[in-house]
């Protein structure tokens, strides 16, 4: 199993696989379904400081080799999240878990990051200024290089665990915000969330989600992250976490060939709910059949 | 939630639009009426939530309708295997029947409710059964459900078969101890204003995962919301709020 070892900002994970946040729960909804600690670590549903119900129904769209999601950051706020579900979690995973924060102002990620600091269980900060649901928050946050170098630098300030910045692609230069991040002291990068979106309803003649626009996950964004995995990697020091359609083991090995220390299954989740349990499983093979004794050595290896 | 490979013994229509596809499965079921599956198909992302008509031993049947592409290919599927998550949702709660339950059900809302009168049937209640469809080419499973020994009142909106009008027509004339629905929303809307018992209905939403995780399917309910996968599709009636 040490062959599938890799290590993200100073903690080691038995593998580089983890489900993306919003795609898992809080973990413990599969927990039935498989032991999910066979899994790197997982990433929880966004966590804002105030409870959200989210948007409007629909909030789920089918597209060619997709999905489009427009849920709106629904959580119970993060004293529910504290008292009720990082508890249910902690029964069933036993590894460090990576928190992910959002907010609607820089005062509120912070705020929420101190509450969450507290917890033990959290090993990383995943902070989320890519959310393409909500008005005023999120992605805000995360199109524009200062505000998020200012949002990176305010959250380091009050936490000594490892922070993650998750970008957002709806943006003209990736790079620019990628050393943006890096110069705010972040200690890695997870790229990419989803891409912006819509369908309409012929017979309707209405957007299918009722938030009009949603965000595009799934195998027909793999490509797009791939590329800004690569186009990040170039460009800064830290380590990535890589996302964005990945379905299958050769597609692990593919991101972490454009750069990535770590890789998010997100969407595909859905699709098949046993999906990061097979991925896990498939890797061994797939890397005797590459001819790649640990799996740590292929990081950047198309570069 | 479970997941299963599931084998098609026989798939025909059998009302306009309307399809029964009969599955068998290694694995033996013990579903809940009012549950669903979730139906991996190729060439579609997202599976295709679809509900239980009957799900015991190892047979598991649904009757679904032809809406889009989906259910177009599912419809041109006769043999094979399909990949399937099934044990999805809370389903009907039969404890609160009484003695005389009575069911409603809309056009491609009545497959849950065979499997349901069937368990209260089996549970010795009086069940009355009201079906309501827009014609007579739509009529489905009205012998099924006189076999199982209900009752039953078939409406059509145009009168071309049974009593002419909508299935809040008859229910103000009928004695009963309590009801469960399934149908188009106009229809549960019409339900909840004409009943004069308690009683639980079925919810239909767009959905993402199925079971629980991505939040697709959320709705307001009195006191807070509910994922209409994993606290629904069944609500009571003292839960539901009516929104838009």
């Amino acid at each position: 199993m040490g062959r599938l070892k890799v290590e993200l900002c100073g903690i080691e994970m038995d593998n580089p696989i983890l489900p993306a946040s919003g795609t898992f729960g809080y973990g413990y909804e599969f927990a039935d379904n498989y032991d999910i600690n066979i899994l790197g670590t997982l990433a929880f549903k966004t966590t804002t400081r105030d409870p959200r119900f989210g948007n409007p129904t629909p909030r789920i769209a089918e597209t060619a080799s997709g999905m489009l999601n427009a849920i709106g950051l629904q959580n119970p706020g993060v004293d529910n999240v504290i008292k009720n579900e990082i508890p249910k979690l902690k029964e069933v995973f036993h590894k460090p878990i990576m928190a992910n924060v959002s907010g609607f102002s820089i005062e509120e990620y912070v705020e929420v990051c101190k509450k969450l600091d507290k917890e033990e269980q959290v090993g990383w900060f995943e902070v989320n200024i890519s959310c393409p649901n909500v008005t005023g928050g999120g992605m805000h946050f995360g199109t524009d290089p200062d505000m998020a170098e200012t949002v990176t630098r305010e959250i380091k300030k009050v936490t000594t665990k490892p922070v993650i910045i998750k970008l957002s692609p709806n943006v003209t230069d990736i790079v620019a915000i990628a050393k943006a991040v890096e110069r705010g002291g972040a200690d890695a990068i997870s790229l990419i969330n989803t891409l912006v979106g819509m369908r309409i309803d012929i017979k309707k003649r209405k957007p299918v989600l009722k938030n009009k626009t949603g965000g595009l996950s799934g195998p027909a964004i793999f490509p797009v992250a791939v590329r800004m995995v690569y186009q990040v990697y170039e460009a800064v020091n830290i380590p990535i976490i890589g996302l964005g359609g990945v379905s299958s083991a050769e597609d692990v090995i593919e991101m972490m060939l454009a750069g990535a220390t770590a890789v998010e299954i997100g969407a595909a989740n859905f699709a098949d709910p046993f999906i990061c349990k097979k991925i896990i499983e498939e890797l061994p093979a797939l890397l005797d059949e590459l001819k790649v004794e640990n799996i740590k050595d292929i990081i950047g290896g198309a570069h | 939630m479970l997941q299963g490979i599931f084998e098609i013994k026989k798939n025909r229509m059998i009302a306009k639009d309307i399809w029964q596809m009969d599955l068998y499965s290694e694995k033996e079921l013990s579903l809940n009426p009012g549950q669903f599956v979730e139906i991996k198909l190729d060439g579609f992302y997202l599976r295709r939530p679809i509900s239980v008509a009957y799900g015991d031993k190892h047979e598991l049947v649904i009757i679904y309708k032809v809406v889009g592409k989906g259910t177009k290919v599912l419809s041109e599927m006769h043999d094979g295997k399909l990949d399937i998550l099934y044990d999805l949702g809370n389903g009907y709660d039969l404890s609160l029947s009484g003695k005389k339950p009575l069911l409603i059900g809309g056009g491609v809302g009545v497959p849950p409710l065979y499997y349901l009168a069937k368990q209260l049937i089996d549970l010795k209640k009086e069940v009355t059964v009201i079906l309501g469809f827009n014609k007579k080419e739509e009529v489905f499973y009205e012998e099924e459900f006189k076999e199982l020994g209900c009752e039953v009142i078939v409406c059509t909106v145009d009168g071309s078969y049974g009593t002419k009008g909508f299935v809040t027509a008859p229910m103000s004339d009928l004695n009963y101890s309590y009801f469960y629905t399934c149908g188009p929303l106009p229809m549960l809307k019409a339900v909840y204003d004409g009943s004069s018992t308690e009683g639980q209905f079925s919810f239909e939403e767009r959905m993402g995962c199925g079971y629980g995780v991505c939040m697709g399917c959320t709705t307001k309910v009195k006191g807070g919301y509910k994922r209409i996968c994993k606290e629904g599709p069944i609500l009571n009636k003292e839960e539901i709020l009516w929104e838009d």
